[in-house]
């Protein structure tokens, strides 16, 4: 057995695909699931003689990532071509940034469990076009290509190896995603590709400052799948040193089924880029304006949102990280507390319950919503103001969602109104009371347990509409003074 | 400083050109040339000079974002030497 | 030798038109009975004569500026519907789906194409002998080049077969085959005009231009073709001059800088002296001259030929078989796919420059090749820069030669590259330049330059006019069968 302490080291580069409607270079439709080749114009096909033209909206969601990490933007950066030979790549080369990125240095915070959080800095972040796709089984000897993703914007996000394991990683990716659809910059949808993560591992003695030879694990779409494949390339390094073998650079693939990385088979040992900036197109430029212009578009990021719910409403962490888990809960709930002004906790208990379940069940997105959060603040105001209780609140609840109306409204109609009024409340006791002489006659002698039970029968009686607390206290009178 | 034909070939390789042995010769020889020509550029002083990549500033604004193509599919797929079922085919590769 | 008649000049078609004693249908029959009588000349790729007779019979005379004159394109424009071969095996069934901008604005304008133009293959090339579909014969002398890579273009207007044709010059592309046949070639300003659907050879050094008997003519061409263009970002939106207008102008005063690099060793004695005497026409008439110096000039081959070959280089690898153009018959995989489609479609030529071109960007090479030719790039434009702040315009011959013997060069591609060393560094500078017929040496024509500071092509045309008010060499016309 090895005496070796090993540390893993771990960089990501994450592309993600930036929300426009037209490509980086060309004025084709950036909308996924289109039939092959329907989004792809003589631009992006590379007939001869076209000529790429960048894409404003792209420069400016670029700007808005680099701000939101506290990175430098590049007054003036470059377009250069990565040259290399595929199918998917119609020009033969990538119009990408070298030498000059767009975004440089920058961090985020990433909580990575047990309270701890750590700082991953960024290397840049830079622009580039994305290929198109092969599709390997569907003809017979030959790979078929659609072009229509050839030419989207993406925004690559480079890491520095700063990363120790794979749970640190995926808890970067998750930061990084949630952050990207924070700023409205990436849809983030996995399944579609919007967000992809390409991972760099090494490991090295413990103690150790240089960096060991490392392999690429690229595309991999989900963030359990990212953990897994890193724990795996992990330990596969660790076996392979261990062994007295060296680790080969190279780029690997994660093997879903097989729960292992294998390598690449059709990547070249080396690429040799060529990388020379791009003649066709000018240096981009972005002029302060556009810095102070995106920077007061900037809003409230997750790290200042989570902090503001901990400290300034007294959420726990937990229902504060829900909370923040995006942009769009985040502002529902806020959304629901100025109508419910004080109830933090009320209202943090119903979006990450009766709401979130209803909108599982629904299969839903919270913008999806059929209740507003206005019509929402209306139901927990009636529980608030003791009109009803918790219990009837979440009928109330399932009413509204089926489109029943108001909150008020269904109260109304189903007169769900809880009974505050003693005179009611006492006649529903005597009632009960009349009825359970045993039961009375328990609790007078001394069972405190039988209260529960004639509590129970006073809510039957009322069809769960006594108010509780009121309830307490006027059966606690009224046996007493029998 | 004639190249080697490691290098030739290598050239060939990343530039997608199946080239027989004696054509690669000839053009090897060729390039010899042109290199030996080009070297005349290692004898500049430089220093001061930053490079000159576009000879006049370009003053064209960037692309405003918007879908300006329609589906051209059938007339680009009818350019293509071999195309089936909507996609453009190549020889099959493997990942 | 013959004379040109009023009808092989643009101004002179259009006066025959407003007058009535020509039609559009007359002037394209007389251009393709011109044309099918010089077959020999190999200057014409494709013609277009069903469709020219079409677009003439169509034709109201004074709906454009250049309304009902024919016109030739070089192959390498592309027009939609008819096929752009670029004098390329790799594109010789190539059809392309739209226009290029220089087309379609010439269209607009009215003129009526009758064909695309041989040329070098892929623009590589100073003799019109690189051309898949065989070398282009110069009018003046069948055993000759008519040089290149425009050769079909400047043959087609020295032929007297249309009064303009369009080229392209990346490194003397359209001015040398000018000054080999005796016509006007006009290089405008790098972005003065749209390379939009203009096939690219090397991105930051290409420039469409014109060929034609007059200054006069180029001037209205030019007019027709310049201007913003968003489908091109190096095209400048600069306002464009009254070139027309401005023609008069004169050179009373005009301080013309005579390049004493021009006139170098290489340059033939006889060449020399014909281009000074067209310079003395220029001083009666009021030009002062001056001797200049530009000590970088000879840096400007050995740039050249990293630079253009390096942009090259990657411009091609879109033509590997997939989506348009030449494919092998049955690749056994990717790589035969490639590297055969390439192999078989390309000429000589092309395989040597895109080889350079991948030397000089690979690794390790990219800082003492590429950047450094930036770099010297950067020394030669400071050149220009500053003669300019002593002239207006600078002069000497365009090429150092009459036109020489078909395949006198061919075996000694580098006897031919140094060649350009008057024309190439305009390119490397970006300036506008013109050759103008300045005489004739043995029988055969010699071309003066004169070069301008950016976006001076009123200059140009106004010093090339004057001259062509008080000589008659580009009145010139090859006699029959020379």
């Amino acid at each position: 057995m090895s005496q070796t302490q090993w540390q893993a080291v771990i960089g990501l580069e994450c592309h993600v695909q930036l929300l426009t409607r037209s490509k980086m270079f060309s004025g084709a439709s950036t909308a996924y699931g289109a039939d092959p080749n329907t989004h792809a114009c003589a631009v992006d096909v590379a007939l001869p003689g076209t000529l790429p033209v960048a894409n404003a909206e792209a420069i400016r969601l670029a700007v808005r990532f680099g701000l939101a990490v506290g990175a430098h933007i590049r007054p003036m950066s470059v377009f250069a071509r990565k040259n290399y030979f595929y199918p998917d790549l119609p020009k033969g080369y990538q119009i990408s940034q070298y030498e000059e990125p767009i975004v440089e240095g920058g961090s985020v915070r990433v909580a990575v469990g047990d309270g701890r959080s750590i700082t991953v800095a960024l290397t840049r972040a830079h622009l580039e076009e994305d290929a198109g796709k092969s599709v390997h089984d569907a003809f017979h000897g030959a790979t078929g290509i659609d072009l229509n993703r050839a030419g989207t914007p993406l925004l690559e996000i480079v890491s520095e190896p700063v990363m120790h394991s794979a749970a640190e990683a995926a808890a970067y990716m998750k930061t990084l995603h949630r952050l990207v659809r924070w700023l409205r910059i990436c849809d983030g949808n996995l399944q579609e590709g919007s967000f992809r993560c390409d991972a760099n591992v090494s490991i090295r003695p413990e103690g150790d400052s240089t960096l060991g030879t490392r392999t690429e694990i690229k595309n991999v779409n989900s963030f359990r799948f990212v953990e897994k494949a890193i724990e795996y390339e992990i330990e596969r390094q660790i076996r392979e040193l261990e062994a007295g073998r060296s680790i080969v650079q190279e780029t690997r693939l994660y093997d879903e089924a097989r729960q292992q990385t294998r390598p690449m088979r059709s990547k070249e040992s080396a690429h040799d880029y060529r990388y020379f900036p791009d003649p066709d197109l000018p240096p981009v430029v972005v002029p302060a304006e556009l810095q102070e212009a995106e920077r007061a578009l900037l809003p409230e990021l997750p790290d200042a949102r989570h902090a503001r719910y901990l400290e300034a409403l007294q959420l726990s962490a937990y229902d504060a990280g829900q909370l923040t888990g995006d942009r769009e809960t985040a502002d529902y709930f806020e959304a629901l507390l100025s109508g419910v002004p004080g109830q933090a906790k009320l209202c943090a208990n119903w979006v990450l319950g009766e709401v979130s379940a209803a909108l599982n069940a629904a299969q839903y997105d919270i913008v999806a919503c059929p209740i507003a959060p206005a019509q929402l603040a209306g139901l927990l105001g009636r529980i608030v103001d003791g009109s009803i209780s918790g219990k009837i609140a979440k009928d109330v609840f399932t009413a509204m969602w089926a489109g029943e109306g108001s909150a008020d409204a269904v109260i109304a109609a189903r007169g769900l109104g809880q009974i505050s009024d003693d005179s009611a409340l006492v006649a529903a006791i005597d009632g009960v009371l009349a009825a359970s002489p045993e039961q009375a006659g328990q609790f007078r002698a001394g069972d405190e347990k039988i209260f529960t039970w004639l509590v129970g029968q006073v809510m039957r009686a009322t069809r769960g509409k006594a108010n509780p607390s009121r309830l307490n206290q006027l059966l606690r009178e009224r046996l007493q003074s029998c | 400083m004639a190249l080697d034909s490691a290098t030739l070939v290598h050239l060939a390789r990343l530039a997608r050109l199946s080239l027989g042995a004696s054509e690669l010769e000839l053009l090897g020889a060729d390039l010899d040339r042109t290199l030996a020509m080009i070297d005349q550029l290692q004898q500049i002083d430089v220093n001061g000079l930053e490079p000159l990549a576009q000879p006049q500033a370009p003053d064209t604004g960037n692309r405003v974002d918007s879908v300006t193509e329609e589906d051209h599919s059938a007339q680009l797929l009818g350019l293509s030497p071999a195309a089936e079922g909507g996609y453009f085919l190549v020889p099959k590769v493997i990942e | 030798m013959s004379r040109i008649e009023a009808l092989d000049t643009v101004s002179g078609q259009l006066a025959a038109l407003a007058a009535g004693s020509a039609t559009a249908i007359a002037l394209v029959e007389r251009s393709l009975e011109r044309a099918a009588a010089l077959v020999e000349l190999n200057a014409l790729i494709t013609t277009t004569a069903d469709a020219a007779r079409a677009t003439a019979a169509r034709l109201t005379p004074g709906s454009g500026p250049l309304a009902g004159v024919p016109f030739a394109q070089k192959d390498l424009f592309c027009t939609r519907g008819v096929r752009t071969t670029c004098g390329s095996r790799m594109l010789a069934d190539f059809i392309a789906p739209y226009d290029a901008t220089v087309s379609e604005r010439l269209n607009a304008a009215g003129a009526v194409s009758i064909g695309k133009a041989n040329m070098d293959e892929f623009a590589m090339g100073s003799s019109n002998e690189n051309s898949f579909f065989g070398p282009v014969r110069n009018p003046w002398d069948r055993q000759r080049v008519p040089g290149g890579s425009s050769g079909g273009s400047a043959a087609l207007v020295a032929a007297g077969v249309v009064p303009f044709a369009t080229g392209s010059d990346t490194g003397g592309s359209v001015r040398q085959p000018a000054a080999l046949c005796g016509v006007v070639g006009l290089k405008p300003t790098y972005g003065r005009v749209s390379r939009y659907g203009m096939v690219a050879y090397a991105s930051s050094l290409d420039q469409a231009g014109v060929l034609a008997h007059t200054a006069d003519d180029c001037a209205r061409v030019l007019a027709a073709i310049a201007g913003a263009d968003p489908r091109d970002a190096t095209c400048s939106t600069r306002p464009l001059d009254d070139y027309v207008g401005a023609l008069g102008s004169g050179v009373r005063g005009l301080r013309i800088g005579v390049v004493a690099e021009y006139f170098g060793a290489g340059v033939d004695p006889a060449v020399a002296q014909a281009v000074r005497g067209a310079l003395q026409v220029l001083e009666r008439e009021g030009a002062v001259l001056v001797d200049v110096r530009l000590p970088s000039l000879p840096l400007s081959i050995p740039a050249y030929y990293v630079l253009a070959p390096a942009e090259a280089s990657s411009n091609l690898a879109r033509y590997d078989g997939v989506r348009f153009g030449h494919r092998c018959d049955a690749p056994t995989d990717l790589a035969d796919l490639y590297g055969r489609s390439r192999a078989e479609g390309f000429g000589t030529e092309v395989k040597r420059r895109i080889l350079a071109g991948t030397y000089v960007l690979s690794a390790g090479y990219y800082d003492a090749y590429y950047r450094r030719a930036q770099r010297v790039r950067r020394l030669i434009a400071n050149d220009y820069q500053r003669a300019f702040t002593e002239v207006d315009l600078l002069a000497g011959p365009t090429a150092p030669d009459v036109a020489f013997a078909l395949g006198e060069k061919a075996a000694d591609p580098l006897a031919m590259y140094a060649a350009d060393v008057n024309t190439v560094a305009v390119n490397l500078a970006g300036l506008p330049a013109i050759s103008v017929p300045a005489g004739f040496v043995t029988g055969l024509p010699v071309g003066l330059q004169l070069v301008g500071p950016a976006f001076g092509e009123t200059r140009l045309l106004a010093a090339a006019h004057a001259l062509q008010l008080v000589s008659d060499w580009h009145l010139q016309a090859p006699g029959a069968a020379a």
